[in-house]
């Protein structure tokens, strides 16, 4: 039997060793891992116009994904609730260091109040046109689901979607990320109805065939497809504000034209 | 009287050879007689859980390989040291600093796979197989030996879910090594005839009735898999066979 001094000795120790070598390997290693995280949302990002890329960003290099977000094809905006601009010093303002939108942690603004929270948009010109890139944020079945929506110019026109989750089931929940097909049938489905108010689109059981607000779920994932519909609605109105300036700014630009 | 004084006579330590039989044993009994999961059945939770895919797989398994390896190595170093009455805390310190340090380089090194195991790399502290392993042997053998059957219990480990990760990806999703630079596709439906090597959709073909089945995606799949290689297992090895 060891002694108590003995035991505390040997504990303290042992603790220190392992403290110092774990937080040298951390703060040695931190800076690529914050960079890896950036990469990977910078691809997730991008996967989301994948129909408008010369080559999928699942099998592009770090370097030209970064290449790619970073250049003069992508645009990043982060706006408040009632859809102004934010500088780099209001970002900055808000907990993110870098001060830009892609800094933007939409797992801390989702437990912001509504009103205060900030939101990441990122415009990417195509060839054929401008493509509005929106990040949305909600609950799955067992932990958080997000998702980065693509809409076309006129603010309605789904061009392509991808979603992750922390821990839905694998096989059934999961699938909204495993199976392309399921992001897939977004794509083309409208945000606007035919006035030009907003509606969103949501998943259902069934049913919708010919319906443009409607996306079929995933049988067994009922919860986590309920949950990606209220994340698709709630999380577009969002930008709202800021798509009704842009369109009424172009409004009037075309009034000028016009007269 | 110099002369007279008896010459201790030197004791020969046995010499233990690197890889005698003895050692080579630590290796292959995991494999086969002993095995982690089939004769042990520890370390079922994570079997379960990972094995939906051969890359996570077999990444999670030399993540517990390395961890069972150098645990067991250190804690057959410090085990006259450790004061017994909290040797399964210092166990875990060991086991969890390990555990760190594999989540750390998968978070430098490969990203997107320590996205996919998220959980699962944390959840290897509570493996039973690790601290099996350092209460029955590294406590009671030399750190070489114990370093050894590290090797080999984890090795034991990972070839149970590799091949049970083989089963469920190739019928549940009709490919192989999903995720990682050698993706292979075996079957499925495409519209591309260069997707898969067996493309369902295309015409004429003899696999038209084929769909990947969704159960094997679930982790109940993994389930009857290890239940059925341990039926096969005790089968095949008459040493498992229970005379009783």
């Amino acid at each position: 039997m060891h002694s108590t001094k003995y035991i505390v000795v040997f504990v303290t120790i042992l603790t220190t060793v392992v403290a110092v070598i774990l937080s040298f390997l951390f703060s040695t290693w931190q800076e690529q891992s914050k960079l890896n995280e950036a990469i990977f949302n910078k691809r997730a990002i991008l996967s989301s116009v994948k129909d408008y890329l010369d080559a999928d960003p699942k099998t592009m290099s770090d370097e030209e994904v970064v290449e790619l977000f970073d250049g003069k094809q992508m645009k990043q905006i982060a706006l408040d609730m009632d859809g102004e601009e934010l500088g780099s010093e209001e970002i900055k303002e808000s907990g993110y260091k870098g001060g830009r939108a892609e800094d933007i942690d939409m797992a801390k603004e989702k437990k912001k109040d509504e009103e205060e929270r900030i939101l990441p948009l990122y415009v990417f010109t195509s060839s054929e046109g401008p493509l509005y890139i929106v990040s949305v944020r909600g609950s799955g079945l067992w932990d958080e689901i997000w998702g980065n929506i693509a809409l076309k110019a006129d603010f309605s026109t789904v061009a392509g979607t991808t979603f992750d989750h922390k821990g839905e089931t694998p096989g059934l929940g999961a699938e909204i990320k495993d199976n392309p097909a399921f992001p897939a049938k977004f794509t083309g489905k409208q945000f606007l109805n035919a006035e030009g108010e907003y509606v969103g689109i949501d998943v259902v059981k069934n049913g919708s065939k010919g319906n443009p607000h409607k996306v079929d779920g995933i049988s067994g994932a009922t919860v986590t497809g309920v949950g990606v519909g209220e994340m698709m609605v709630r999380g577009v109105r969002y930008y709202q504000p800021y798509f009704n300036k842009i369109k009424s700014s172009q409004g009037a630009q075309m009034g000028m034209l016009n007269n | 009287m110099a002369d007279t004084v008896v010459q201790e006579p030197k004791i020969e330590a046995p010499k233990e050879p690197l890889f005698g039989k003895k050692e080579r044993k630590l290796i292959t009994d995991p494999l086969n007689d002993n095995n982690p999961i089939t004769v042990q059945v520890l370390g079922i939770c994570s079997a379960l859980a990972v094995t939906s895919l051969v890359y996570p797989s077999v990444v999670i398994s030399i993540a517990v390989v390395f961890v069972t390896a150098f645990s067991s190595l250190f804690t057959s170093l410090m085990r006259n040291a450790i004061p017994k009455q909290v040797r399964m805390i210092v166990q875990l310190v060991i086991i969890a600093t390990l555990v760190t340090v594999v989540e750390l380089t998968l978070k430098r090194y490969n990203y997107p796979i320590y996205k996919e195991l998220s959980v699962y790399i944390g959840l290897i502290i509570t493996n039973c197989i690790v601290m099996g392993r350092l209460e029955a042997f590294s406590m009671a053998n030399k750190p070489w030996r114990s370093f050894l059957d590290g090797i080999g219990n984890g090795l034991g480990y990972g070839a149970i879910l590799i091949i049970v990760a083989f089963i469920r990806e190739l019928f549940g999703k009709g490919t192989l090594f999903a995720g990682s630079p050698i993706q292979i596709n075996i079957i499925g439906a495409s519209n591309s005839t260069t997707d898969y090597f067996i493309n369902t959709a295309a015409d004429g073909s003899w696999f038209g009735w084929y769909a990947n089945n969704n159960l094997m995606v679930l982790p109940a799949a993994a389930m009857f898999i290890i239940g059925i290689l341990i039926w096969i297992h005790r089968s095949w090895n008459p040493k498992l066979v229970d005379i009783s």
